[in-house]
C-alpha cells in the first residue's frame, strides 16, 4: 500500500470502523481524546521547559500567561488525558471481566462528552483569561481578584464542574455495571454483597470470622481494584465540586459587585480540606488504579494466575484507607499544622505506600517471573516500564514526606521532578501505554500495528525522556531551585537546559506514537470512532461471524 | 547542628545509588524474563520477608531522619525554647517587610522567624548566596508561621517566597537580607 493510502485507511485497511460496537467506539473516543490532551500537555510542559531556560524564549508569553499554563498544564494532564483513557479502559474491562455489558453506554457517551468539554472549557479560560491560581488553590488565591477575572475564574470553575459531573456518572456507571443484573439472567448475589465485595469492606467485616466461615469474593481482582479506586474518585469529586461552588460563590459576587469577606475562610483548615481531596487522586485513585492494572495486565500477559492474590487485594484495601489518610504529608511546612497530624499522618502513614505500592510492583514482578520466557511484546515492554516508574517515584516521595527533609525539599524541583513527573509520565504513561497497547487488537477488531521499528522508538524516547527530565529537575531542586517561580538570571541553565532535552525526547516520543496509531487505523478510521455505531449491539464485541 | 547543605549532598548521593540499582534491577528483569530458565515463583517465606523489610524500610527512614537531622528536634521543640534573637516580619500585597534593613545573627545563635501574612498564602525561604535552599516554611494567613533555625556558616544569605501567590508574587526576593557572623 502506498504511504498516502495507508495514511487515509489505515495499514492494509484493515481497521473498519463500521464495524465496531457502540462499546468499542466509546472507549476508542476516550482514548483518542485522552491521547490528544497527553499531547497538548505534552507542548505545554515543553513551553514551560524552554521558558526554564529562558524566559524570553517563546514571543507574546509572559509571567502571566507562563502561570496560566501552569495552571491548566496538570489537570489537562490529569482529568483531559489519564481520567479520559482510564475512564473508557475501565467502562470496557468492567463488564468485559464481569461477561455483561455496561450498564448504560449512554451514560458513559456522556461522561465522555463532559470530560472532553469541561477540559476545553477550563483551559481556554485558563488560555484567555490567565485565570492562574495553580491546581493548589490557596486560599484565598483563587478568589484574589486584584490579580485574576471572575469571568475568566468562573468559566473555569465551571470546566471543572463539568468534568466532575461527568467523574460522577461514572463512578454510577462502574458501581451500576457491577451490581445490576441483565436482563433475562438469575441474581447470584444482591447488589449490596457485590458492592461489599468489590469494595472490600465484607473482607474486612469477615477478617474477625474463622476462615472456614469467610465469604468468598464475589469480583475478581481486577474489578475489586477498579471499584476501590472509583470510591476514591467519588468522594475526589465530592471534595473539588464543593470547593468549586465556594469559590464560585466569591466570583458571582465580585462579578455583581459585591466583595465577599475572604477572611471568613480560614486558610489552614481550607489547605487540609484542599488537600485531602486531592489526595484522594495522588495518593489513592492512581495508585490503586495503576496496581489494579498491572495485575490484570500481568494475568493476561503470561496467562497464569496472580502471585499471591489475597494479599494483592489486601493491599489494595489498606491502600484505599491509606488514601484517606495521608493529606498531611502536604502540610509538613506549615507550622501552625499540628505536629501529630505531620508525625501520624504525614509521615507513618505517608510510608504505608512504600509498602503496597512495594507490594504491587514485587507481586507483578514475581507473576510474570512465573511464565518466562516471555516475548518482549509492546504490552510487556511498557509494563516493565510503567514499574520501572514508580520503582523510582514512589521512594522519592517517601523522601520528602520527612519532617527532616521537608524543611530542605519542600517546593523545590525535586517534589515535581523525580517525584510527580518521574510517576506520572514514567509510571502512570508507561502503564496507560501498555493497556493501550494491549487493547488496541482487542478494540479495533485486529488491526495491524503501522511498524514495530516507531513503536520501540517511541518506548525508548519516552523512558529514556521521562526520567531523564525527573532527573534533572531533581538536581536543580537539590540546589534550591523552585518549583512555581520563574528565573531570570540562569541561576539553573545547565540543568534546565538538559532537562530541556529530555523533555524534546518526551515530546518527540509522544508524535511518533501518534504518527504510528493514526497510520495503523487511518484518518478516515480515526474519525469513523466519532460516527456513530451502525451496530446497535449491547454486547461488547461484535459477534463472531 | 549539621548545615542543610550536608543533609542535601546525602540525600543525592543516596538516592542517585538507589536510582542506579533500580533502573539495573528492571533491566535485569527484562532481560531474563525472556530467556529460558527456570520459571518458579518466590517462596511464602521469602515473600513474608520482602513485607517486613518493607515495612522496616518505610519507618525506619523516618525515625533515622528524625533522629540524625538536628533541626527536627528544634521544630517539634520550638515553643520550651528561647530563642537568641526574633525576628518579625511582615507580608502583604506581595512584598516582605523586615524589621530592619539587614537580619544580623552570630553562627550558632537560635533565630526565631516569626512571619505574618495580611493576605495571600506565601513561603518563606532562606537561601544562601550559591542559591541553595538553607531551611523554608509556608507562611499561611490567619496563623502563626514560626521557623526557629540555627546557622552553621557566617556569610550573607537571601530571603524569597517559596509559595506561588499569583504572577505578582514570583519575584519576591531580598538579597543578602540576613548576615551571620562568627
Amino acid at each position: 500500500m502506498s504511504f498516502k493510502n495507508t495514511l487515509l485507511n489505515g495499514t492494509e485497511g484493515i481497521f473498519k470502523p463500521d464495524g465496531l460496537t457502540p462499546m468499542q467506539k466509546l472507549t476508542l473516543r476516550f482514548v483518542v481524546v485522552g491521547v490528544l490532551f497527553y499531547g497538548l500537555t505534552a507542548i505545554e510542559g515543553m513551553m514551560m521547559r524552554m521558558l526554564q531556560v529562558d524566559v524570553h524564549s517563546i514571543p507574546g508569553i509572559d509571567a502571566a500567561h507562563y502561570f496560566a499554563i501552569m495552571t491548566a498544564h496538570p489537570l489537562v494532564g490529569i482529568i483531559g488525558s489519564s481520567y479520559s483513557i482510564v475512564f473508557g479502559a475501565f467502562l470496557f474491562l468492567v463488564p468485559f471481566l464481569m461477561k455483561k455489558p455496561l450498564f448504560s453506554i449512554k451514560m458513559g457517551n456522556w461522561t465522555f462528552l463532559l470530560v472532553t468539554f469541561g477540559t476545553l472549557t477550563f483551559w481556554g479560560s485558563a488560555f484567555i483569561t490567565h485565570y492562574a491560581p495553580l491546581y493548589t488553590l490557596y486560599w484565598p488565591l483563587p478568589a484574589d481578584f486584584s490579580q485574576f477575572s471572575p469571568v475568566g475564574g468562573a468559566f473555569f470553575v465551571l470546566g471543572i464542574a463539568l468534568v466532575m459531573v461527568g467523574t460522577i456518572l461514572f463512578v454510577i456507571n462502574i458501581f451500576k455495571t457491577i451490581t445490576y443484573v441483565p436482563e433475562g439472567e438469575k441474581r447470584e448475589a444482591s447488589g449490596r454483597s457485590m458492592l461489599a465485595s468489590a469494595t472490600g469492606f465484607s473482607w474486612a467485616e469477615s477478617i474477625f470470622r474463622k476462615k472456614s466461615k469467610r465469604r468468598e469474593h464475589l469480583v475478581s481482582l481486577p474489578v475489586a481494584a477498579i471499584a476501590r479506586g472509583t470510591v476514591d474518585t467519588l468522594l475526589n469529586a465530592g471534595i473539588i465540586t464543593f470547593t468549586g461552588v465556594l469559590i464560585l460563590v466569591y466570583m458571582v459576587a465580585e462579578i455583581f459587585g459585591t466583595s465577599l469577606k475572604d477572611t471568613a475562610i480560614d486558610a489552614l483548615l481550607y489547605k487540609n480540606w484542599f488537600w485531602w481531596g486531592l489526595d484522594l487522586i495522588a495518593d489513592g485513585l492512581v495508585l490503586i488504579f495503576v496496581a489494579g492494572t498491572w495485575y490484570l495486565l500481568a494475568t493476561l500477559i503470561t496467562g497464569k494466575k496472580l502471585y499471591m492474590a489475597n494479599i494483592a487485594r489486601l493491599a489494595l484495601w489498606v491502600e484505599l484507607v491509606v488514601s484517606w489518610t495521608v493529606w498531611s504529608h502536604h502540610l509538613m511546612s506549615d507550622q501552625a499544622q499540628p505536629g501529630i497530624l505531620k508525625l501520624v499522618s504525614g509521615e507513618f502513614v505517608t510510608a504505608f505506600e512504600l509498602i503496597t505500592q512495594g507490594l504491587a510492583f514485587f507481586i507483578t514482578i514475581i507473576t510474570l517471573w512465573s511464565a518466562r520466557p516471555l516475548k518482549m511484546t509492546n504490552p510487556l515492554k511498557f509494563l516493565l516500564g510503567g514499574l520501572l516508574g514508580f520503582g523510582l517515584a514512589v521512594p522519592a516521595g517517601i523522601i520528602q514526606a520527612d519532617l527532616g527533609l521537608n524543611r530542605i525539599l519542600h517546593n523545590t524541583q525535586w517534589i515535581i521532578g523525580p517525584h510527580v513527573h518521574v510517576a506520572i509520565l514514567v509510571g502512570l504513561t508507561m502503564t496507560l501505554y501498555s493497556a493501550i497497547y494491549f487493547l488496541l487488537p482487542i478494540l479495533t477488531n485486529g488491526a495491524k500495528l503501522y511498524s514495530q521499528k516507531l513503536a520501540n522508538i517511541h518506548f525508548w524516547l519516552h523512558i529514556v525522556g521521562g526520567i531523564g527530565m525527573g532527573a534533572f529537575m531533581g538536581m536543580a531542586g537539590m540546589k534550591g531551585m523552585l518549583r512555581r517561580t520563574l528565573y531570570y538570571e540562569g541561576e539553573y541553565n545547565t540543568f534546565m537546559i538538559l532537562a530541556a532535552f529530555a523533555g524534546a525526547l518526551l515530546l518527540v516520543a509522544f508524535f511518533i506514537f501518534l504518527f504510528n496509531i493514526v497510520m495503523t487505523v487511518g484518518i478516515k478510521g480515526l474519525l469513523g470512532i466519532f460516527m456513530p455505531a451502525k451496530n446497535k449491539t449491547k454486547d461488547l464485541l461484535p459477534a463472531q461471524e | 547542628m549539621v548545615d542543610s547543605s550536608v543533609v542535601l549532598n546525602g540525600q543525592t548521593i543516596a538516592y542517585t545509588i538507589y536510582a542506579v540499582v533500580v533502573i539495573l534491577f528492571m533491566l535485569a528483569i527484562g532481560y531474563m524474563l525472556t530467556r529460558e530458565g527456570k520459571a518458579g515463583v518466590l517462596k511464602t517465606s521469602l515473600f513474608s520477608a520482602l513485607v517486613v523489610f518493607l515495612i522496616i524500610l518505610g519507618v525506619s527512614l523516618h525515625i533515622a531522619t528524625n533522629v540524625t537531622i538536628p533541626w527536627v528536634k528544634i521544630d517539634l521543640d520550638r515553643h520550651n525554647l528561647t530563642a537568641d534573637k526574633v525576628v518579625n516580619i511582615k507580608v502583604a500585597n506581595h512584598e516582605f517587610k523586615l524589621p530592619e534593613e539587614t537580619i544580623t545573627a552570630k553562627v550558632g545563635d537560635l533565630v526565631l522567624f516569626d512571619v505574618v501574612s495580611y493576605d495571600l498564602t506565601y513561603g518563606f525561604g532562606i537561601f544562601r548566596k550559591d542559591n541553595t535552599m538553607v531551611a523554608q516554611m509556608q507562611v499561611v494567613p490567619g496563623h502563626r508561621n514560626d521557623l526557629l533555625w540555627k546557622f552553621e556558616k557566617p556569610g550573607e544569605y537571601t530571603i524569597r517566597s517559596t509559595e506561588y501567590s499569583g504572577p505578582s508574587g514570583h519575584q519576591m526576593i531580598i538579597k543578602n537580607a540576613i548576615v551571620i557572623t562568627k
